[in-house]
């Protein structure tokens, strides 16, 4: 059990990243990366999503029927993205306001749906939990090395905090979107030398694009 | 919001607050779609579509259903579900009537429920509390704002198909890089319509 929850976060966090390396969920991953706060309260938010809609896809899945499994998963995800939202509109009103649509979107993020799709749907509930925490993580930590470099170059602070002093001039570029875009570019680039490719390839990955 | 012209609008989400270029949306089909100028001309009109009859659809069932009976943290589901309904139902109108079409356009029109510009117009509706022809320019203009970034990158990697790119930024690396300079170069419209 040990060894296989090993290998599911080394998975979902390195090797078989969200994001760099299977390319889903780029949108919000753009989007709040403007400010490593936002991009945090945002990677909280996806763990929370993801873990609890793989393991209720999970306990589910034997009563679902495969051809409307599609729709229940849609429906279990809004669920989950509605409470993230109400709370975030009841406990952080800046921080809901300053994050927009893309809470939302969280319902579109391909990450989630993909996981429930490839992993939930075929397995029992336990490791579907931590597969979603996997998913989740990895996403989370590249969206704050991203923000990390956007916010420092831009504003020069690291979560509101000045790191620079007066001298620092800001890169204003680094906050417009196409900061966004060369840093993700970037990343990828650096990701696809540093880190090892998994050798074979999965059939069943990226069920929703 | 309520003095914005709708033409204004619909220029604006085509070039200054471009869908793609200036809010990320759609961004996953758009990697994995824009390498033919074809298929993603095919995708663009799909979506175009698509992105009008919901954001008119959706506009109707938030202010004269959800609103009235209190619901609108509902809006998430309600919009979802309307949309994987309208493209269901599209589907097989198209499939019925324009068979070519239909073959043409493929996979990619039922890939469309899942493409988060269409989800995030609808937000971006209420959010921004536009009226009901706003709503519809807005909807019409991230269409073809859309299309337009997705064209104009089939053109750009149909090139570079040849081009020696570095071993690690090839694929995905060097689409997003492009995909930043585009973006550079489409704010120089913003002096001309601003509607952030």
């Amino acid at each position: 059990m040990t060894r296989k929850t090993k290998e599911i976060f080394s998975l979902g966090i390195l090797k078989d990243n969200p994001i760099y390396r299977q390319m889903l969920g780029i949108c919000s991953a753009l989007a709040v990366t403007n400010l490593m706060t936002n991009s945090f309260i945002m990677g909280l938010g996806l763990i929370f999503v993801a873990s609890f809609s793989s393991l209720t896809v999970s306990i589910i899945r034997q009563f679902t029927p495969k051809h409307i499994r599609m729709m229940v998963q849609t429906l279990i995800i809004s669920a989950y993205v509605i409470i993230v939202d109400i709370v975030l509109k009841a406990y952080m009103p800046d921080m809901s306001e300053a994050l927009g649509p893309y809470v939302g979107l969280i319902i579109t993020n391909c990450i989630i749906m993909g996981r429930c799709e490839a992993f939930a749907q075929s397995n029992p509930p336990l490791p579907s939990f931590l597969d979603g925490v996997a998913s989740g993580v990895g996403y989370a930590s590249v969206l704050l090395i991203i923000a990390f470099f956007r916010e420092l170059l831009g504003f020069g602070t690291v979560f509101g905090y000045t790191v620079f002093g007066d001298w620092w001039v800001n890169w204003i570029f680094m906050i417009m979107p196409p900061g966004a875009f060369f840093m993700l570019g970037i990343l990828i680039w650096v990701a696809n030398y540093y880190v090892p490719k998994e050798s074979e390839e999965k059939p069943s990955m990226g069920g929703a694009k | 919001m309520e003095n914005i012209h709708p033409i204004t609008i619909l220029m604006a989400s085509i070039f200054t607050s471009n869908m793609i270029l200036a809010n990320f949306l759609g961004m996953c089909s758009f990697i994995a779609v824009s390498k033919e100028i074809k298929t993603s001309l095919g995708i663009g009109q799909a979506v175009t579509f698509v992105l009008t009859g919901t954001s008119v659809i959706n506009y109707l069932i938030y202010h004269y259903i959800l609103i009235p009976y209190q619901l609108e943290y509902l809006r998430f589901i309600v919009f979802i579900i309307t949309i994987a309904a309208f493209v269901q139902i599209v589907e097989m109108i198209v499939e019925r009537y324009l068979p070519t079409l239909y073959y043409s356009l493929g996979i990619f029109l039922p890939l469309i429920t899942v493409n988060c510009a269409i989800l995030g117009v609808s937000l971006f509706m209420v959010i921004r509390s536009y009226s009901f022809l706003q709503s519809i320019a807005f909807g019409i203009g991230s269409g073809l704002g859309w299309m337009l970034a997705i064209v104009a990158m089939a053109g750009i990697r149909q090139k570079i198909k040849n081009a020696p790119v570095p071993k690690g930024l090839q694929g995905a690396g060097i689409t997003l890089i492009i995909t930043g300079l585009m973006a550079l170069a489409f704010i120089g419209f913003s002096g001309i319509v601003n509607i952030q």
